[in-house]
């Protein structure tokens, strides 16, 4: 499940580009800059690998994982791989 | 590494007796360590180079912090990051380098950061001569950077006064927030003379009021909340108060207001008037023999020095004259040379410079007497002749 | 177990309120990086009241004003000195340097060489776009031979400028560069560079499409970004195939920029050596008094 904040999305695009599964696309809302936020497809394979929040230059996307299990399994740690 | 703190005894031992043969440079250094100055950011310039060789032997040895910075861009820059940091701090040039200074010196106006500038002035402009003294830089240092700002600028005439000056400067920056010049030149800044250095009980210290109200109520760029004053209370980095200083015109938080003018012209009227409401309790100057004096000399620094000479060798035949001596150029006392002008016939100004502070004192004289300009360059101080010279006949 | 945060997180504890969404463009490198810091500071826990930042003059430098921490905005190429300042009168407190290509290594090129020389604690994080954004897209330094710019309309003649292999030279603690592309290598190597002693230099690529971009044919956003990815190799890959690969295989990545961590040493920093030099000047007094103490008690 990922959470947008509609009002500070610019519009660049690089979430849906980078995304490795192609799990978004614009979505229909215009925020205040007239440009479309993401959103999730219909049917979409994310997997919680989190691209596209540390991505982001505006911290506009945040990724909450939906599923307990799936969080042990595919959440990597977001910062620096091993310590 | 521990953060400096002043103790009187460690600097009473490091600067050794009481009484002293200084020369005016190392004097300025002394004046320094004895206010607490704890930063100093120099770089090497005739004549000044003895300001940096002093503190950088007598510094660490109080605890404090020398660097030799790469240009004096670099020094300036440093002394104001390091009075943000919590520290007093000061740097020394001459005339080449005070003119690269000019763009950080207005950022220190515009952020309102305390900090020192000793400018030990040689002839000019440009390299010019590098070991003879002048005063060339006065309207430098009262418009030199580029903005509307008021500047504050401290004349010594002896060695004595370098000391007294620089423990001066330092109270009036932490006061008003604003930097400060000391404007020495290359005669008095190279001069030998007997100093006595003050007491710590005779000592009269100002520290910068910091900032102790609640972070989330705290307005870091307006009239102070705590007392009735113009400056506001100093947030010192590292104490939580999450301060965003810059040198873009900003509101009274501290963030950028590039395109409103309200803002603007609140913020630079309120940095300027913080002095000029109190020009008049800032008036420094030393009256001798002026009050049954006809003609009147006003100068500063070194030059007062021959004008001394030559008042005595006039009186002596029987002409009355006495003199105003500058001790603060900046702000400049309009009122006690509007006052002067009124009770005298002529005002003379010798400066070594081809006429400077002749102006402010044309424009406070109001017309109200003749006033003459005394101008002497090339790196030597009047002959009390040549200042009798213009005395006239008598 | 680390605590995983997400960017809702860091926005409440990181950033001033009221003060995003931030004023770059959109498909701005400038935005990346802050939240690579924020990441990073997130990682290593540090108590935000202790941490300044600086900066100079241009995009770069309006980073601190979005941080909800001490910023000193300084002007244009002496962010440096001033962070050498602030360290000098309170060294416990963490100074980050955020600067541009102009901003560092033009107008600042000098206060660069003496830090990194003296070995100053502080971190510079330099955001490399190859153009002087902020102004409207003049000539910098460190652009490309031939590429386009406004005070260069005819292309670029001059070579461009190092950085990395300059601040490798003058002997500074940490030297890496890396783009803003792949988000795991550069946390990382943020947090080494604030974690280090001395001087830590990174420089991070990151693109400018409405300066740069539109005037050397990457305007669109996603033709820019992978032009880095296309334009960048690792650097053990690079000093690899330049030593032991073939003529074809140098051929092919002789022009491309190498990033990753140039150089990862350890000299004693500035203040370190200064510590030192004030405990041999300034006596212990405690234990002489002691000493008598015991002796007038006898």
């Amino acid at each position: 499940m990922i959470e947008i904040k509609d009002d500070w999305c610019k519009g660049c695009g690089i979430c849906i580009e980078r995304c490795p599964v192609q799990a978004l696309e614009e979505s229909d809302i215009l925020n205040k800059k007239g440009v479309r936020p993401p959103k999730l497809k219909e049917k979409n394979d994310c997997n919680f690998c989190r691209l596209c929040e540390l991505l982001c230059p505006d911290l506009a996307i945040t990724v909450i994982p939906e599923n307990k299990k799936i969080e042990k399994k595919t959440i990597l740690r977001p910062i620096g791989g091993k310590k | 590494m521990v953060v400096y703190k002043r103790d009187p005894d460690i600097i009473r031992k490091v600067l050794g007796n009481k009484i002293q043969f200084l020369l005016g440079d190392m004097a300025c250094v002394y004046g320094g360590i004895i206010a607490g100055c704890s930063f100093f950011g120099g770089y090497p310039i005739t004549p000044a180079s003895e300001v940096a060789e002093g503190m950088a032997r007598m510094l660490p040895r109080v605890g404090g912090t020398y660097i030799q910075m790469e240009d004096e861009i670099g020094s300036i820059a440093a002394v104001i990051g390091a009075s943000w940091g919590g520290a007093k701090s000061m740097t020394a040039t001459s005339g080449p380098g005070f003119s690269l200074m000019m763009e950080n010196y207005g950022y220190a106006v515009m952020t309102e950061t305390p900090c020192v500038i000793v400018n030990v002035q040689r002839t000019g402009p440009s390299t010019g001569q590098p070991t003879l003294g002048a005063q060339g830089d006065m309207m430098q240092a009262r418009w030199g950077t580029h903005g509307d700002f008021e500047a504050i600028a401290l004349a010594p005439s002896t060695v004595q006064e370098c000391l007294d000056f620089t423990i001066e400067a330092f109270n009036l920056a932490e006061k008003y927030r604003n930097p400060v010049c000391v404007m020495t030149d290359g005669e008095i800044g190279h001069l030998r003379e007997r100093i006595i250095i003050p007491d710590e009980k005779d000592l009269k210290l100002s520290e910068r009021v910091k900032a102790t109200i609640d972070k989330d109520k705290f307005i870091p760029f307006s009239n102070s909340q705590t007392r009735k004053s113009k400056v506001p209370d100093f947030p010192t980095f590292g104490t939580g108060y999450r301060t965003y200083v810059t040198g873009l015109t900003h509101n009274e938080k501290g963030f950028p207001a590039t395109d409103k003018q309200k803002d603007h012209e609140e913020l630079v009227k309120r940095i300027t008037s913080k002095i000029q409401d109190d020009k008049e309790k800032l008036t420094m100057v030393e009256k001798i023999k002026l009050e049954d004096a006809k003609i009147a000399f006003i100068t500063y620094g070194a030059s007062a020095r021959p004008v001394e000479t030559a008042i005595d060798i006039s009186r002596k035949k029987g002409l009355k004259t006495g003199m105003l001596r500058l001790k603060m150029v900046w702000p400049f006392p309009d009122k006690e040379v509007e006052k002067l002008s009124k009770q005298d016939d002529k005002i003379i100004v010798p400066e070594m410079n081809l006429g400077q502070i002749v102006h402010p004192v044309k424009e406070a004289a109001c017309g109200n007497c003749e006033v003459i300009s005394a101008p002497k360059i090339g790196g030597e101080m009047h002959l009390p002749e040549e200042i009798l010279n213009y005395l006239g006949d008598f | 177990m680390v605590e995983i945060k997400n960017a809702n997180d860091l926005n409440k504890k990181y950033l001033r309120e009221g003060m995003w969404p931030t004023i770059f463009c959109n498909g701005c490198g400038h935005g990346v990086v802050l939240e690579y810091t924020f990441w990073a500071l997130e990682e290593l826990g540090w108590d935000m009241d202790k941490v300044t930042f600086a900066s100079g003059i241009g995009c770069s430098s309006r980073l601190p004003g979005y941080i909800n921490a001490d910023g000193l905005h300084t002007t244009h190429g002496r962010a440096i000195a001033f962070a050498t300042g602030i360290k000098a009168a309170n060294p416990d407190l963490k100074v980050i340097v955020f600067t541009g290509d102009g901003d560092c290594a033009g107008i600042g090129g000098n206060h660069f060489i003496h830090a990194a020389r003296r070995n100053i604690d502080i971190t510079v994080i330099m955001i490399n776009n190859f153009i002087y954004g902020m102004t409207g897209g003049q000539l910098a330094p460190t652009a490309p031979l031939n590429s386009i710019a406004t005070t260069a309309p005819y292309g670029n003649i001059e070579h461009p400028f190092d950085i990395c292999n300059l601040a490798k030279a003058l002997g500074a603690n940490y030297v890496a560069r890396w783009t803003v592309n792949h988000p795991y290598q550069p946390i990382k190597s943020v947090k080494d560079a604030l974690q280090k002693k001395g001087f830590s230099l990174i420089e991070f690529m990151a693109p400018c499409p409405t300066a740069y971009g539109r005037r050397n044919k990457l305007g669109d956003i996603k033709k820019h970004w992978d032009w880095y990815d296309e334009n960048t190799i690792l650097i053990e890959d690079y000093d690899r195939i330049m030593e032991y690969g073939s003529e074809k295989e140098k051929n092919e990545i002789r022009f491309k920029f190498p990033i990753g961590v140039f150089q990862d040493i350890q000299k004693p920093g500035f203040f370190e050596q200064y510590e030192k030099l004030l405990e041999r000047l300034i006596p212990k007094k405690e234990k002489k008094s002691e000493k008598a103490e015991v002796v007038i008690k006898k």
